[in-house]
């Protein structure tokens, strides 16, 4: 038996999915799928099923997002240490 | 051509999917046996009125000790990727950092007090899930998430020295190591006290009660120690570049 409240939290889990797919920047897909394991989650909840949505929430909600963002932060890092690096040899080469 | 071939994989795929949803049983229905089993006699058998921690912890408990490990191994390579290499050390320069359009804005009282307040309820609502995890939902795994969030909060509030002093590397790998080895421990306690690998051997109190479930308990404890140093290595090890200069910064 689905009732109205399942229904309504997996068309939620369609259209934040797609949300998550669509969207294009890194930094923004990252809230996106933070949002998508909340839904997740919440879906496991109606769906009576409250030990999978606390690991979901914590495991799809903070975890994951959390690792793409420091993830994200350490890749930035690193170019921008590559382009200082880059312009200080194109400084040596013109002296 | 790329959509020409997204939509030929679709037309492909599409009926494929319907012919296979159309052989799914019903929803809700439920095909074994162990679950109705399980579900009538876990709480009689183990004391532990959430049946989930009980089939996760003591019934199934040398597959979450499997799950415990790719944890471990997944951290232990995450933290061997992220490394400071030795030549990294001597290369970076910090003046550029130094200029004063790239110092981080002094963080508000306000967040502040509402950083103190949110690590009082993180660490009691994570040190609740982990105890609570034989009698309702949660457990090891979800509490040690919740409590590693507390460190974190710390760093987006405070000084970096602050989250050092709190979270220091060599505890924290300590406490992931000790967590996985613990875990190990009480399976082989129940080797050597009663007869298989993770016998639930502590005696077992009041279904309902903390202390009631014999070696779930325990075995929760251990993986919330294990997860929340963990993450808590992770997160040092993804923060650490920054960690260094905003330490090297305070000094100053």
């Amino acid at each position: 038996m689905i009732g109205w409240l399942q229904t309504g939290v997996l068309l939620l889990v369609a259209v934040s999915g797609a949300g998550v797919v669509l969207s294009r920047d890194p930094l923004e897909q990252s809230v996106a799928v933070s949002f998508y394991g909340l839904i997740l989650a919440l879906m496991f909840f109606l769906h009576q099923a409250p030990d999978v949505a606390l690991s979901q929430i914590v495991v799809g909600a903070v975890a994951l997002p959390l690792m793409i963002l420091l993830a994200l932060a350490k890749v930035h890092q690193q170019q921008e240490d590559r382009e200082r690096e880059d312009q200080r040899e194109a400084g040596k080469a013109r002296k | 051509m790329r959509r020409a071939l997204l939509f030929l994989g679709i037309a492909g795929l599409a009926p494929l999917l319907f012919w296979g949803m159309r052989g799914l049983p019903p929803f809700g229905s439920y095909p074994g046996p162990y679950g109705f089993l399980l579900n009538q006699v876990a709480v009689a058998e183990r004391h532990a009125t959430d049946v989930v921690s009980a089939i996760n912890f003591d019934y199934r408990g040398f597959d979450t000790l499997g799950e415990e490990f790719i944890l471990f191994t997944s951290v232990a390579g995450a933290a061997l990727l992220l490394r400071r290499e030795k030549g990294e050390e001597e290369t970076d320069d910090d003046a550029h950092d130094r200029e004063p359009r790239r110092l981080p804005p002094p963080t508000s009282a306000a967040v502040r007090v509402f950083g103190v307040a949110l690590v009082g309820l993180t660490v009691a609502f994570g040190l609740y899930m982990i105890s609570h995890g034989a009698v309702s939902p949660g457990g090891g795994f979800q509490g040690g998430v919740i409590l590693a969030t507390a460190p974190l909060a710390v760093y987006l509030v405070a000084e970096a020295r602050t989250f050092k002093r709190i979270a220091p590397k060599n505890l924290t790998e300590v406490g992931e190591a000790s967590g996985a080895a613990g875990y190990v421990l009480v399976g082989l306690a129940g080797l050597v006290v009663g007869r298989t690998f993770l016998e639930n051997v502590l005696p077992l109190g009041t279904a309902g009660e903390v202390d009631g479930a014999g070696t779930i308990e325990v075995l929760n404890v251990i993986v919330g120690i294990e997860i929340a140093a963990g993450f808590v290595v992770l997160l040092t090890a993804f923060i650490e570049e920054t960690l260094r200069r905003r330490l090297r910064r305070e000094q100053r």
